[in-house]
């Protein structure tokens, strides 16, 4: 498996497409910084980019890389390897190559500007964290999907409205049915549904760490109450790991049925 | 050596393999024909373990294949379509499929043979068709196995590259090697081809050598014995 890891991320880290996505966060921090001239404040900017963006590129790169090296796959398929072990090598390839170019395209301008001597610093590693744990759980949400749709077309549709549905769709749904709801107690109910989509956990989890969960009001109370604590914090990084262990393990299930 | 009973496979409501029984003895070539999505690549599939029967049992130097991986050790696949990862170079490919097997191999002879070595430092999405065709049977034959499954191996392949393969194909029969080869040239059967398996409808429909299909069809032409053949689905 590792040596499959290895190749597929020295493919990915080879590709003109790492770069871009390297450069362009390596943009971001220096822009940002110079535009908030503070770390703390960046860091609050920053981490609305990277809740949305991290999956989203984490599910394009994720469904065209297994769409990309199918035939290759089909090479490796014939050698003596479990078939696992092949994919799961691959995953980690583009998980990891994607994380290296987010915590690097980020981290430079972060510590030219003085990161280690800021306060900061627990965030900005917070929000590296976070990122990272996005880019795992939406490739291996892709995978799935492309996995399971011999379709080219179809399966990148599907990854997109997977995107969609976790960034958007499901926000809106939530409210509505806050708005709808209003006269039951919600608190329950709305924490529950925060902690089911990664990205709004993802999203609470940073809010909380910073200064600014004052601005949440009531809800907010609740939510500082409960993520404040260790169980809080603990609770929902077990469903961050969850949210990679299980797609990961229906990738696997799915495997030893799937024809190629 | 390779054993199918009763095989089946279905793709949804298709059924491509339907109750197939064949065995292949050690040693010579063999060359599976067929009509367009008769499952030729099917079949060759399931031997490897990349497509899973609904039914049946694959044997290969009597042990079963199925839901195993390290009996592949013991054979060589050209695949059809040689794509691979547009970033690697031929050379880091090459180490690459050397590092997945441990086995011996020598790679360096098939490079100078198919004039490759000019190319070992360029990015495979680089490459031509043809190329990149050699790379793939590079690949294939670099390894030292009781087994070669070359699917489609003459595909863009220039005439002096096709007359390698040829010369590379004979030499390996002679170390005693079985090959199982599709193809739709039919000149190239005649050519290297012992023994002929005739797929139609999922079923084995003719197994034998050429003179036997020529006496079966009684037609003296392998081309036109192999078109009575397909003709007959058609019909």
């Amino acid at each position: 498996m590792l040596k499959i890891l290895k190749y597929s991320f020295y493919d990915l880290m080879r590709s003109r497409w790492s770069y871009v996505y390297f450069a362009f966060y390596l943009a971001l921090g220096f822009v940002l910084l110079f535009l908030n001239n503070d770390v703390s404040k960046a860091v609050i900017t920053l981490m609305n980019i990277i809740i949305v963006l991290t999956p989203m590129i984490g599910t394009i790169f994720g469904v065209m890389y297994y769409y990309n090296s199918k035939e290759f796959t089909e090479l490796l398929l014939a050698q003596p390897i479990n078939r696992n072990k092949i994919f799961m090598g691959q995953y980690l390839g583009i998980s990891l190559s994607l994380t290296l170019s987010l915590v690097l395209g980020l981290g430079i301008p972060f510590i030219a500007y003085g990161l280690f001597k800021s306060s900061a610093i627990f965030d900005f590693s917070l929000l590296l964290v976070i990122g990272s744990f996005l880019n795992f759980i939406f490739v291996a949400l892709s995978y799935n999907i492309a996995l399971s749709t011999e379709n080219k077309i179809k399966g990148f549709g599907y990854a997109i409205l997977m995107w969609l549905f976790f960034a958007v769709i499901y926000d809106g749904i939530f409210l509505i049915s806050l708005v709808m709801f209003d006269q039951y107690p919600l608190d329950k109910f709305s924490l529950i549904a925060t902690m089911s989509n990664p990205i709004d956990l993802s999203r609470i989890l940073i809010l909380l760490k910073l200064d600014i969960s004052a601005l949440l009001g009531y809800t907010g109370a609740v939510f500082r109450k409960f993520f404040g604590t260790n169980l809080g914090m603990f609770l929902s990084i077990s469903i961050l790991v969850m949210w990679v262990v299980l797609p990961v393990i229906r990738m696997n299930f799915k495997l030893r049925k799937k024809d190629f | 050596m390779i054993d199918f009973k009763n095989l089946h496979k279905r793709f949804g409501k298709l059924t491509v393999l339907d109750g197939l029984d064949l065995a292949i003895k050690k040693g010579g070539i063999s060359a599976i024909l067929g009509p367009n999505g008769s499952g030729k690549t099917t079949l060759i599939k399931c031997l490897l373990g990349m497509v899973i029967p609904n039914e049946g049992e694959i044997t290969f130097k009597d042990e079963s294949v199925l839901k195993k991986w390290d009996y592949r050790n013991d054979l060589n696949y050209l695949p059809q379509i040689a794509n691979f990862p547009p970033n690697l170079t031929v050379f880091e490919l090459i180490q690459m499929v050397k590092n997945l097997r441990p086995k011996e191999s020598n790679e360096k002879e098939l490079i100078d043979l198919f004039g490759l070595n000019d190319s070992l430092q360029k990015k495979l999405g680089n490459l031509s068709g043809g190329t990149k065709q050699k790379v793939n049977i590079v690949l294939a034959f670099m390894f030292d196995s009781e087994l070669l499954i070359l699917d489609e191996p003459t595909n863009g392949l220039d005439p002096i590259a096709l007359i390698y393969l040829k010369e590379l194909i004979q030499k390996e029969k002679e170390k005693g090697k079985t090959i199982l080869i599709t193809t739709h040239i039919m000149s190239f059967v005649d050519e290297v081809a012992d023994d002929i398996v005739f797929l139609l409808d999922g079923k084995i429909y003719f197994k034998g050598s050429i003179d036997e299909l020529k006496k079966h069809t009684n037609i003296d032409n392998l081309e036109h014995a192999i078109a009575n053949l397909i003709s007959k689905q058609y019909a």
